[in-house]
């Protein structure tokens, strides 16, 4: 293998683009690895650890684009790089002359839209925190959808935000619902009387898509990123954002979702929760839920749990969950396992994390890139052993990689290989639809599946929960419709997955 | 300056900085919203984007006197 190298100075273009074209040079035959970026740190290390840095990249700055392809010989590797070339040019033709004027700066888009209240922000993690505070010192809330942001910066920006309060919804924020608008990875939900505030993206999705589904409403969903309740930020933005709800005509049902707060946190964020005057369901994933109990909120078990309590409360009548049990419990028994174990491929983090709590009880070990508690460290991520529980959206997958959610490349490939593996007797994934997501993620699984049959002459159980709602631009009923017709077993939600792979597994033991 | 429950009574409408695809998103749903093509200021290099993030603090303080 040699590798080549190009060096396009003065050239920006943003990072899922040119992951996707990465993703697209691995395609190509001859081609053993490719990576295509701008040149920040985060992507010279990268470079370094792949054994394809070169000298030339020693002066580049976060300005320049650069690209290294390790090939076969050099006429491949060339080939490659022209590729890149071409699909970058294509690119930049498809957003550039001819259009109206785009702004290259925050403060030339304000100039063309001066009574802006949002600003998203999804740039490099270094220049982040620097666009935050030019979005808050104009008076704007923020959604800070980038991540690598040091949480003295997020500290320092969500205290100037508070002064002037000002949302930020972030870092590394995926998810929030304003106004009925989703921004980034978020679902189409209908209007009504519960307001969420999360410290998880895909909880965060989950539990709005199912509000939706069991036929309540929302009226806001503020995501404030995975470190607001640590105790250097203190839950700055929770007290925020649970304040504004509770201040909020519309909303009359408050629920949060986040990993068990800081215990100096917890005081606080009860006591303005107390203070509310509005029934509070309350989901710390994976903590004790007698703790909420006796502060006087809802506990919730599960993500479909605090869906299901927060429409009790909103509606004042009891609900059932989207599949009752007994279907679940038919679903299970028509199928048989070809071998032992589960392999369950997420692209959810919040997902991969309540599947494995709840499937714990149920089955011996578990494995995991990001294990809870009780379950076990795997060594190898991109290698599976016994029951394994991986979260494919975890940073060791999407280093050069679009997130799962966007690019099911990597997902296939490793569906391939487990339905291959003589042990495995299921394989579960998520399929995460609404605004941000691949347009067509159950087509692109069921094309796995049926490779998968194809090349291992074996028939494992396939199992998907599909997060959405009827109103998401992919169509949920088409979506469903694609999997089974690929005999992937489909459920509405994660718990609803983890109840049908723990009456088959329970079976089988 | 927009305080946090005007947000919830007032139209959203968006600066997006960054990925297009988030643009194209809330175009389709007819928000209101304008893309940055977003490039590193000072042309990537650090201590000169830094001198010119002092330069905008410095105005930006300036301004809130004034008023």
């Amino acid at each position: 293998m040699i590798v080549r190298h190009r060096i396009k100075p003065q050239t920006y273009f943003d990072s899922v683009t040119l992951m996707l074209i990465g993703t697209e040079l691995k395609k190509m035959a001859g081609v053993g690895n490719a990576v295509v970026g701008m040149g920040t740190d985060y992507n010279i290390d990268s470079l370094k650890r792949l054994d394809m840095y070169s000298t030339e990249f020693d002066a580049v700055t976060p300005a320049d684009l650069v690209l290294a392809v390790q090939a076969t010989d050099a006429t491949v590797a060339d080939a490659a790089l022209t590729a890149a070339e071409d699909l970058l040019k294509r690119r930049k033709a498809k957003s550039g002359p001819g259009a109206s004027y785009t702004p290259t700066s925050q403060e030339g888009g304000a100039k063309q839209l001066p009574d802006a209240n949002m600003v998203v922000i999804s740039v490099p993690g270094q220049f982040a925190a620097r666009e935050t505070e030019i979005a808050l010192e104009a008076g704007r809330h923020v959604m800070l959808f980038s991540d690598n942001v040091s949480i003295d910066d997020e500290l320092r920006l969500k205290e100037m935000a508070v002064r002037r309060n000002l949302l930020v919804m972030g870092p590394d924020c995926g998810t929030a619902i304003i106004n009925q608008v989703p921004l980034a990875f978020a679902n189409v939900v209908k209007p009504g009387p519960i307001g969420l505030v999360a410290a998880s993206g895909t909880g965060l999705q989950e539990v709005t898509a199912l509000i939706t589904r069991l036929g309540s409403g929302i009226t806001q969903a503020i995501g404030v990123g995975g470190r607001d309740l640590s105790e250097k930020i203190g839950g700055r933005m929770t007290l925020l954002a649970a304040q504004a709800l509770a201040d909020d005509p519309q909303t009359k049902v408050i629920v949060l979702i986040s990993k068990p707060p800081a215990p100096k946190v917890v005081e606080a964020l009860f006591a303005k929760l107390k203070a509310v005057g509005k029934p509070v369901v309350v989901y710390f994933i994976g903590a004790d839920p007698q703790t909420i109990t006796k502060a006087g909120f809802q506990a919730a078990a599960n993500l479909e749990d605090a869906a299901l309590q927060a429409c009790r409360l909103a509606g004042g009548k009891a609900l059932r969950p989207l599949l009752a049990d007994d279907e679940i419990k038919a679903r299970a028994a028509a199928v048989t396992l070809p071998g032992r174990h589960l392999r369950a491929l997420y692209s959810g983090g919040t997902l991969c994390d309540e599947a494995q709590r709840l499937l714990q009880g149920t089955l011996p070990e578990i494995w995991s890139n990001t294990p809870v508690a009780g379950c076990k460290n795997l060594d190898d991520p991109f290698q599976s052993k016994g029951n394994c529980i991986v979260d494919l959206g975890d940073d060791t997958f999407t280093r050069g990689r679009a997130h799962p959610m966007i690019d099911p490349a990597y997902r296939q490939e490793r569906l391939v290989k487990e339905a291959a593996d003589p042990e495995v007797g299921m394989i579960a994934f998520d399929v995460v639809l609404g605004f941000g997501s691949h347009p067509d993620m159950a087509g692109e699984m069921a094309a796995a599946v049926r490779q998968a049959r194809q090349q291992s002459g074996r028939s494992p159980v396939f199992a998907a929960t599909i997060l959405g709602t009827e109103g998401d631009p992919q169509n949920l009923a088409k979506q469903q419709t694609t999997l089974a017709d690929a005999g992937v077993v489909t459920f509405p939600s994660n718990v609803s997955l983890v109840k049908f792979i723990q009456h088959v597994f329970a079976r089988k033991g | 300056m927009a305080s946090l429950n005007n947000l919830f009574t007032s139209p959203v409408k968006v600066i997006n900085v960054g990925l297009a695809s988030f643009f194209a998103d809330l175009k389709s749903q007819g928000v209101t919203a304008v893309q940055v093509d977003w490039q590193p200021p000072a042309g990537g290099n650090a201590k000169v984007a830094a001198l010119l993030d002092r330069v905008r603090r410095w105005q930006t303080l300036v301004r809130a006197g004034k008023e």
